[in-house]
């Protein structure tokens, strides 16, 4: 049964009353909230996500509620709580969908050490996966969201889950995050995309999330090996360009996206010296996105062509 | 209340475990989890051999949590070794406290234990040197406001915590076991001469024995936030059933409880341990230790509010008087810890006058 299979009432109710648990990749999370913009969000970008039954075993419970203080009158906020815990600082009212798609990253990232945790994007082709690390502002998410709208299979816009047993890469799709002009310039890209209503005035500047594919989130336990390493470069005007990168040089501007690394240790320089051993790494910049997809679509991964 | 929450009866028989469904399992986490118990309860479902019967789920929850205490135990070891660099021209005797002490000397409590700060004792006469000799090796004191510096070095029994510029590791410089202030006045020289080198390192000593559990004990009943009383009470627990087979060990800890002026943290910590972690304490230990109990209505309240202090502080396991329990806890600790006329003192600055409070 997927979230779709509720009405909206029916959701938010459920939402408010005992919560619902949902399955995103490798995890289910306990949701549970009365604010009625998250239940709004979890309709419109989680309608293929799996519900599953209750009374059952939850990786992750979360709560987003108002906080009881008197400038709920006024200026009403929101937390994000972990089993009851606040973990952060609350945020004005109007950015809780946004801060529910954070808390969850969180969630994962500061959990999840059976696996090498990289803040990048992940998308597969033909069953093979490309990795995006890159800083905030370098166009991430966008050339993840325009590549998801062109075949490409969504593993995960924030983290790649790096399985340290077998280094392949297990897939976790949620809403794909994009910020300020990338919004816009998403919506020429793809009109059909389905994206949440524009958050403004956030720490990350205005904000919307886009509907992952169906597709992609009904394959979400199929975990692929890595072929490709590119860090993208989002530059006003820059022609499209893939340059060959060191292996060894990849590997330490991979390392430094890793939140995980050096809490685990030997085995975590083991897993990503693995993974980077039979994948090919690019520095990409780009300014067009129809080129930069077309420059996607001719990668071959390194094991067909030899 | 009814049953005993889900934490504890796995902690009193880990065998039980085969048992739990995986709402159970979810529910046990979570406790655990608040009571900073999770990696702990992977060491000991591990050390038992119930790990392989956990379903995936959960067991994949534990792993993780293990995978934060190996790494944890690593840091540990290493900042040590740093603090002995550290304090090796002082010519200090160094004697590692707590958590520290339980990493260095392997001792059962470390398995899983995650703490923040190391906690070491040196003597009153060297704390200049000690702050120097740290400071050069790049702690720095913490706690700048000149109130706090003051409620430090004149009335606790130990410097502010000084945090290291570079890894942000934090170290508690201790003189003593209790405050200056306190009614109860441990003479941490009878503590220095018993205490024990390390095996590894012969310029590290960490308490004997039975110090290692009145210190805990102490400590444990003295502490005003009891986030970690359950850990805490977990450790003397480890303690009790990995000395306890020593030869004299429970008639010299009676003895020495009474040396030390720790009768009544020792009695609570026989009484607790017993009651929330069904501790196996010899019956003559028991009533021997009874030199330590409070008048009777005293002890009826303690009971009251320390069975509910003692449980994870998770709402699974909290009923109508949980909150009171752990303020009136608090009051008390602060309580111990000074004279009523300073301690009012105290709280009115902190309330009123400090800027950092929370």
């Amino acid at each position: 049964m997927n979230v779709s299979s509720l009405t909206e009432p029916d959701l938010k109710r459920r939402l408010a009353q005992h919560g619902i648990a949902i399955r995103t990749g490798a995890f289910v999370t306990h949701l549970q909230t009365a604010i009625p913009r998250v239940a709004e969000g979890i309709h419109l970008l989680y309608a293929d996500f799996p519900l599953i039954e209750q009374g059952g075993f939850a990786d992750f419970h979360v709560r987003l509620a108002r906080p009881r203080n008197f400038r709920r009158w006024f200026k009403p906020q929101v937390l994000f709580l972990f089993d009851g815990d606040s973990t952060f600082k609350p945020l004005p009212l109007d950015q809780a969908f946004p801060m529910l798609e954070w808390g969850l990253n969180w969630c994962v990232s500061s959990h999840a050490h059976s696996y090498l945790m990289i803040h990048a994007a992940v998308i597969e082709k033909d069953g093979f996966a490309a990795m995006l690390p890159a800083p905030p502002g370098s166009g991430k998410s966008t050339l993840c969201a325009a590549l998801v709208n062109r075949g490409w299979r969504l593993l995960s816009d924030e983290l790649a889950l790096v399985r340290l047993r077998d280094r392949k890469i297990m897939p976790l799709p949620r809403p794909i995050s994009l910020k300020n002009a990338s919004i816009d310039l998403l919506k020429r890209y793809e009109p059909r995309a389905i994206l949440s209503r524009e958050v403004a005035d956030t720490m990350k500047g205005t904000v919307a999330h886009m509907k992952p594919p169906a597709d992609s989130v009904a394959r979400a336990m199929e975990a692929v090996p890595l072929a490709w390493v590119i860090f993208p470069k989002y530059q006003n005007g820059a022609a499209t360009r893939l340059d060959m990168l060191p292996q060894s040089r990849a590997l330490m501007r991979v390392a430094d996206n890793a939140f995980n690394y050096s809490t685990l240790g030997a085995d975590g320089f083991e897993a990503l010296a693995g993974l980077l051993e039979n994948a090919q790494c690019h520095d990409f910049s780009y300014s067009q996105l129809d080129e930069a997809v077309s420059a996607f679509a001719a990668l071959k991964p390194a094991t067909v062509l030899t | 209340m009814t049953a005993a929450p889900l934490l504890l009866q796995i902690l009193r028989r880990p065998e039980t475990s085969k048992s739990l469904d995986l709402a159970d399992w979810d529910l046990l986490l979570r406790q655990a989890r608040r009571a900073n118990l999770l990696a702990t309860l992977h060491a000991l479902l591990e050390e038992r051999g119930h790990i392989e019967q956990v379903p995936s789920r959960p067991r994949e929850h534990l792993g993780w949590a293990h995978a934060i205490a190996e790494r944890h135990a690593q840091a540990v070891d290493w900042e040590i070794a740093q603090i002995r660099k550290a304090l090796a021209k002082a010519n200090v005797p160094l004697i590692l406290l707590k958590g520290a002490a339980y990493v260095a000397a392997r001792l059962p409590p470390a398995r899983g234990r995650l703490f923040s700060d190391v906690d070491i004792l040196v003597p009153k006469g060297s704390l200049d040197v000690v702050e120097a000799a740290l400071t050069l090796h790049g702690w720095a004191t913490t706690h700048h406001d000149e109130y706090d510096q003051r409620y430090y070095r004149t009335w606790m029994h130990e410097l502010p915590p000084m945090q290291h510029v570079k890894r942000m590791t934090v170290i508690d410089v201790h003189h003593a076991i209790l405050p200056e202030t306190a009614a109860l006045r441990p003479d941490p020289e009878k503590l220095r001469t018993a205490a024990q080198s390390l095996a590894s390192h012969a310029d590290v000593k960490v308490l004997a024995p039975i110090d290692m559990v009145l210190h805990s004990a102490a400590h444990l009943f003295h502490e005003g936030e009891l986030d970690n009383g359950l850990r805490d009470l977990v450790d003397i627990h480890c303690l009790l059933a990995h000395f306890g087979g020593l030869p004299s060990f429970w008639p010299d800890l009676v003895r020495r409880a009474k040396e030390l002026e720790l009768t009544r943290p020792l009695f609570y910590a026989l009484r607790y341990t017993e009651r929330m972690l069904h501790a196996a304490i010899p019956p003559d230990a028991m009533e021997a230790a009874g030199s330590g109990r409070p008048h009777r209505q005293i002890l009826a309240l303690m009971d009251q509010l320390y069975t509910r202090a003692f449980l994870p502080n998770h709402p699974s396991c909290r009923d109508r008087l949980a909150g009171m329990s752990r303020r009136m806890l608090y009051l008390r600790a602060n309580w111990l810890r000074m004279p009523p006329l300073l301690l009012a003192r105290h709280l009115f600055h902190k309330a009123f006058i400090s800027p950092d409070l929370a």
